[in-house]
């Protein structure tokens, strides 16, 4: 493995299934009574989020403790970045503590990229901008194995706001280096500039969903919506919303994802939700187990 | 320079020998388990269990045990070995476990193996199988069962070949 996991970019399939084997085992370790392995004993992880998160840096935080590693969680509001310290500067002084992985989230795309120049510990991507967000479209192959037995073949539905989701692009990397069938449904306003040929676009939820074995929804980011995109939340839903409705019209075993937090009555009814087609509850446990793979796997590298 | 020093019949008799072996010292094979420890372990305690089964007629849970995570060089080994299954599918609280493994030598993999175990329950008692017993130990451990002691110096290497790995059934001494 590589020292620092930026994004599904920079892996390779053979790695990618690597991380999904091993997170296996780690699930395996979460379902006894003692959750906890020595593994990473006496190794230091700092946690900087620089962008609001709960179930990313939570679940970030119980891997590293079940794996032993004594964990600094850097809370902005109260840090010195508030007085105008620079990024590198912080992240410099992480580092004199002897950190020896830094997962860090930021609203801007590629600052792990430009950091893991400068660190000398493994850094993990836990979301920049609007870049690319690995560990959540890691869990996600994890679970559609675990539901589905193989990637290769699935038909695959990504639904909503793609243009502005590290989750899709993360998930759409991952998922075509393991042979699935991809396709977009959004508004056009919605839909990224640039997509990968292989991908099919739909506008319309009713045609696109149709035999899809998988089914993504995706969160309306109005944090990143300067202009419309589109007029209303009720016509969105209307129009995009995922209804027991709509969910028929796709294979009758397809599965239900969601990477959180969900906007109930947006892009997803309450009824698909919390159905039992849903694995948005088990997305949130195999993240840990994925992360636990992933902190394991890149602290091994060579030069570390 | 390679030399074998057990054939598969010296490997069968053996197997033969240490279920016997752990039936006599159990007394029978009530709460009695055994534990393969990833990987060479796990083929060996499927053989014992099957012989315990011909002896006594009944047969007893076997599991696998991967002691990756709690080995004391992964931070010195680099990359990072990989982390194969633990599948133990019995509680072990108040069993008696028997671990097996295909070679001993510094002892170290049987602490880390040790660790492990009492991650997973509470067994009444830990008893260790091996084929081999090669010397050299860093820590106090013992097997309680031993299939040959094998004297050898630290910079030989021996390799357990067997059959449910494709290979012919061997163990064989290379010196570097």
């Amino acid at each position: 493995m590589k020292k620092d996991l930026l994004g599904i970019k920079q892996l390779n399939e053979e790695e990618i299934l690597n991380i999904l084997t091993t997170a296996s085992s780690f699930k395996d370790v979460l379902q006894r009574d003692i959750k906890k392995v020595p593994a990473l004993r006496g190794k230091t992880v700092v946690n900087l989020f620089f962008e609001p998160s709960t179930r990313t840096r939570t679940s970030f935080e119980l891997a590293e403790k079940r794996l032993s590693t004594d964990v600094l969680n850097f809370s902005i509001p109260t840090s010195s970045v508030v007085k105008g310290e620079s990024l590198l500067d912080t992240v410099k002084t992480m580092q004199s503590y002897g950190a020896d992985y830094i997962v860090i989230r930021h609203q801007c795309s590629g600052v792990p990229h430009r950091l893991s120049r400068f660190v000398k510990g493994s850094v993990i991507n836990a979301g920049d901008g609007i870049n690319e967000h690995p560990t959540q479209a890691l869990l996600d192959a994890f679970t559609i194995k675990e539901k589905k037995g193989e990637i290769k073949g699935l038909n695959i539905a990504i639904i909503g706001d793609i243009v502005h989701s590290r989750v899709a692009r993360s998930n759409t990397l991952c998922l075509l280096k393991l042979g699935a069938n991809i396709r977009y449904i959004a508004p056009a306003t919605l839909l990224p500039n640039y997509i990968p040929q292989e991908i099919k676009t739909f506008y319309n939820i009713d045609e696109g969903i149709k035999d899809a074995d998988v089914i993504m929804a995706l969160r309306v980011q109005k944090e990143r919506m300067d202009k419309a995109f589109f007029p209303s939340e009720r016509e969105y839903f209307k129009l995009y919303g995922l209804t027991p409705d709509r969910l028929q019209k796709a294979d009758s075993q397809a599965i239900v994802m969601h990477p959180g937090p969900m906007n109930r009555g947006i892009e997803i009814s309450s009824d698909v939700a919390d159905s039992n087609q849903s694995v948005i509850l088990d997305q949130v446990t195999n993240g840990i187990a994925v992360r636990m793979a992933v902190l394991y796997l890149f602290g091994g590298n060579d030069n570390g | 320079m390679q030399k074998e020093l057990l054939n598969k019949k010296d490997i069968d008799r053996i197997i033969s020998r240490i279920a016997h072996e752990i039936i006599e010292k159990n007394k029978g094979i009530d709460d009695l388990c055994l534990v393969g420890i990833q990987r060479g372990g796990v083929h060996l305690a499927k053989r014992l269990s099957e012989k315990i089964k011909d002896i006594e007629g009944s047969s007893i849970p076997v599991g696998t045990l991967d002691i990756t995570l709690y080995r004391d060089d992964i931070n010195i080994k680099k990359p990072h070995p990989i982390v194969r299954r633990t599948e133990i599918p019995f509680d072990i609280t108040d069993k008696k476990v028997v671990l097996v493994d295909d070679v001993l030598f510094t002892g170290r993999s049987i602490r880390a193996a040790l660790d492990a175990l009492m991650d997973i329950g509470r067994p009444s008692q830990i008893q260790l199988a091996v084929l081999v017993d090669r010397g050299h130990r860093e820590l106090p451990i013992r097997a309680d069962y031993v299939g040959k002691n094998i004297p050898t110096a630290r910079a030989e290497n021996i390799e357990v070949l067997l059959q449910e790995d494709g290979l012919k059934d061997s163990v064989i001494i290379e010196s570097r």
